[in-house]
């Protein structure tokens, strides 16, 4: 029993910390903007691709890590800057509906440049290495996965609570007017946690490709709504809320994925189900029974509607 | 005074209404039928219809739904697996040996059908979901949607839905043309056909919106707390929205499928989603006439007008640089975004086509503005 479902969970364990690094960016951002910013997805497909062209242009491969991070972040930053800052006023509605016209051109400007090929995902050495855990044979990638999560976890933890722009982050979360009245200058906040969560939407692209091996215009749709999931099933807002969900999600996906193999072992069925087509539907299953059991999510605070 | 003008504008607006049917009737029978012109005409029906359901839902009782493309694929899978004719159902269900239904329907109560299918899908789904607020509404019924599409593409259900692999051989537009003894197409309807689906269609969602039920959905837009105050029903109100907009959400998804000839689940994804609500924006958010003319002009820079973008162009012996395959995707995104970002009215904002005629009446509306 153990050695069936072990492989699959330690593939939902891996998965679940490359969502986390997603997800964060977007509970981030809802915290501060109350956005869904459904361009964040895209951002992160566009790390992978940034990575393959400059992999393939010959420099050597750290400096290739480096630059994907700094251009991933200089894409959030643009992004806010020229599709979410002009908005600011504008009803909640209109803004999202810009996320999703920056998601959009992002996917066709991808589509454009790789003419709508895979491309291949460059090999990190070491990430890509071969490992065997408990009889299972994996990449090295699966095993640094959650444990890279963690550490960027706490960092930011670290950063938000012991800081002073983590301080300003935590104000403008809180009230957006008052906090711009006690000086807060909160276009700066804004730009900077975009950056954050771009740098780790990058992180976490570099992890997940290593793992998926191509990367396609549309790679960054499904990861990027399942790490919403995640933030909202956490309680969106909430930075440890996200990681818990990201890792829920991550696992149970890859458990239903692996349930019909599993089931049958265990002597439960004696056929093939074909469950693995609802590992998505799952993800979002979740998010609608979460919704409606306790909308604000695991960690989430309790709002109340003023008239 | 005042309901003169207002009859007379209406009487414009009807007349130039008929004039697009009758020239698109025109069109149809002298245009050689392989023009582009009747691509667009037939998918931008399909769109106009969805565009409006969407418009109706996000648009007139500020609802932020994005479950639009799960409706669509309900409607068009319901439309296929009734009207595919009995004789061809073994060679669709070749892997479920002919599938379950084993009749067929003629169009129109299909079409009907369809609706209701999607429109009792939304409401089960608008009985949990529907107490959600703005943004926790669109991402809940964004994941209803891709619920929906999985679910069609379960295998257990195969003989239903034949699983994953595309259904096809049911009616499509083409075959409303009327033919001779000869098999010679005497006179062409399949695009005016679509045409007259759509605006009986779309006839009915501003019936419903200029009546008092239109005018409750308006307020629970405005401001749910006042509108539950003056005694509207807010859950009555929003479930029925909800249902009215899937049911022709059904119907265009079924348009649809008539148009492409071939359906198969995994296309309907959250993308066409977002496609539908850029053109409820375009159009303008609350103005049923600028969503069709946005689904008109957003099918015809797709698919026609800025097809040269994808080709190689000369001008004289200098070679335009950027232009090939995909480039247009890219103009028609920064178009968009121009739309979005500064133009947030859209085409029409809230005006409808009426309002186009009845000049003195908008100048007031400015004033008040």
């Amino acid at each position: 029993m153990f050695n069936t479902v072990f492989p699959y969970l330690l593939t939902g364990i891996s998965v679940g910390g490359q969502y986390a690094l997603i997800a964060i960016g977007y509970t981030m951002v809802y915290g501060i903007l109350r956005l869904i910013n459904f361009a964040h997805g895209d951002v992160f497909m566009v790390a992978g691709i940034v990575m393959v062209y400059l992999n393939a242009s010959g420099i050597p491969l750290w400096l290739s890590i480096l630059l994907t991070l700094l251009i991933t972040v200089a894409i959030g930053f643009t992004v806010e800057r020229i599709a979410y800052k002009p908005l600011r006023s504008a009803p909640r509605m209109s803004v999202m509906i810009s996320a999703i016209g920056v998601s959009y051109t992002l996917q066709n400007l991808v589509l454009y440049i790789t003419g709508g090929l895979n491309q291949f995902y460059p090999k990190i050495p070491f990430f890509s290495n071969a490992v065997t855990i408990f009889g299972v044979s994996t990449k090295m990638v699966t095993v640094v996965t959650p444990i890279l999560t963690v550490i960027l976890v706490v960092a930011l933890v670290q950063l938000i609570n012991h800081t002073k722009i983590g301080m300003a982050m935590r104000a403008v979360s809180k009230d957006f007017e008052t906090s711009q009245l006690m000086g807060i200058k909160i276009n700066n906040v804004i730009s900077t946690t975009f950056i954050i969560g771009s740098f780790l939407a990058a992180v976490g692209s570099m992890l997940y490709f290593t793992n998926y091996n191509t990367v396609i215009q549309t790679s960054g749709s499904m990861p990027g709504l399942k790490a919403f999931v995640a933030a909202v099933f956490g309680g969106i807002g909430s930075i440890p809320g996200a990681v818990v969900g990201a890792f829920v999600i991550g696992i149970c996906e890859n458990i239903i994925k692996g349930l019909d193999i599993i089931l049958f072992k265990a002597g439960i069925t004696t056929q093939n189900m074909g469950l693995a087509t609802f590992s998505d539907a799952f993800t979002f299953a979740l998010l609608i029974i979460i919704l409606i059991v306790k909308p604000t999510g695991l960690f989430g605070e309790k709002t109340t509607d003023k008239v | 005074m005042r309901t003169k003008k207002i009859n007379s504008s209406t009487l414009w607006s009807a007349l130039v209404i008929l004039l697009v049917y009758v020239g698109v009737f025109i069109a149809e029978q002298t245009l050689p039928s392989t023009s582009m012109l009747f691509t667009v005409l037939k998918k931008g029906a399909t769109y106009a219809l969805v565009a409006v359901s969407m418009n109706l839902l996000n648009g007139f009782t500020g609802l932020f739904s994005l479950g639009q493309a799960g409706f669509m694929l309900i409607g068009a899978y319901t439309y296929a697996i009734l009207t595919i004719p009995v004789a061809d159902r073994m060679n669709v269900y070749q892997y479920y040996a002919g599938g379950l239904v084993q009749f067929a329907m003629p169009v129109v109560p299909a079409l009907i059908a369809a609706g209701l299918v999607a429109a009792l899908f939304a409401f089960l789904i608008g009985l949990p979901v529907l107490r959600l607020k703005s943004d926790y509404l669109a991402i809940a019924t964004l994941g209803f949607a891709e619920i929906i599409r999985a679910i069609f593409q379960w295998n257990k259900l195969g003989a239903l839905t034949n699983g994953s692999n595309i259904l096809r051989e049911f009616p499509t537009f083409n075959d409303f043309n009327l033919m001779n003894a000869q098999g010679e197409v005497t006179v062409y309807l399949s695009t005016t056909v679509p045409f007259l689906i759509a605006g009986v269609c779309i006839g009915i969602i501003v019936l419903l919106i200029n009546s008092t039920y239109g005018r409750s959905l308006r307020a629970v837009k405005d401001d749910e707390v006042a509108a539950e105050a003056m005694g509207i029903n807010l859950a009555h109100h929003k479930q029925l929205s909800f249902c009215v907009s899937s049911f022709f959400a059904g119907i265009g998804g079924a348009m649809l499928a008539m148009y492409q000839s071939t359906i198969q689940a995994k296309a309907f994804t959250s993308a066409m989603t977002y496609e539908i609500l850029l053109i409820v924006v375009i159009g303008g958010i609350g103005s049923i006439t600028g969503s069709c003319l946005a689904s008109f002009l957003f099918v015809a820079c797709s698919e026609w007008w800025l097809r040269f973008l994808d080709q190689k162009q000369m001008i004289g012996d200098f070679e335009v640089p950027l232009l090939r395959n995909g480039f247009r995707l890219v103009v028609f995104s920064i178009i968009i975004m121009i739309v979005v970002l500064f133009f947030r009215q859209g085409i029409m904002g809230t005006k409808e086509l009426p309002d186009l005629f009845g000049r003195r009446k908008n100048l007031k509306r400015e004033v008040k503005a």
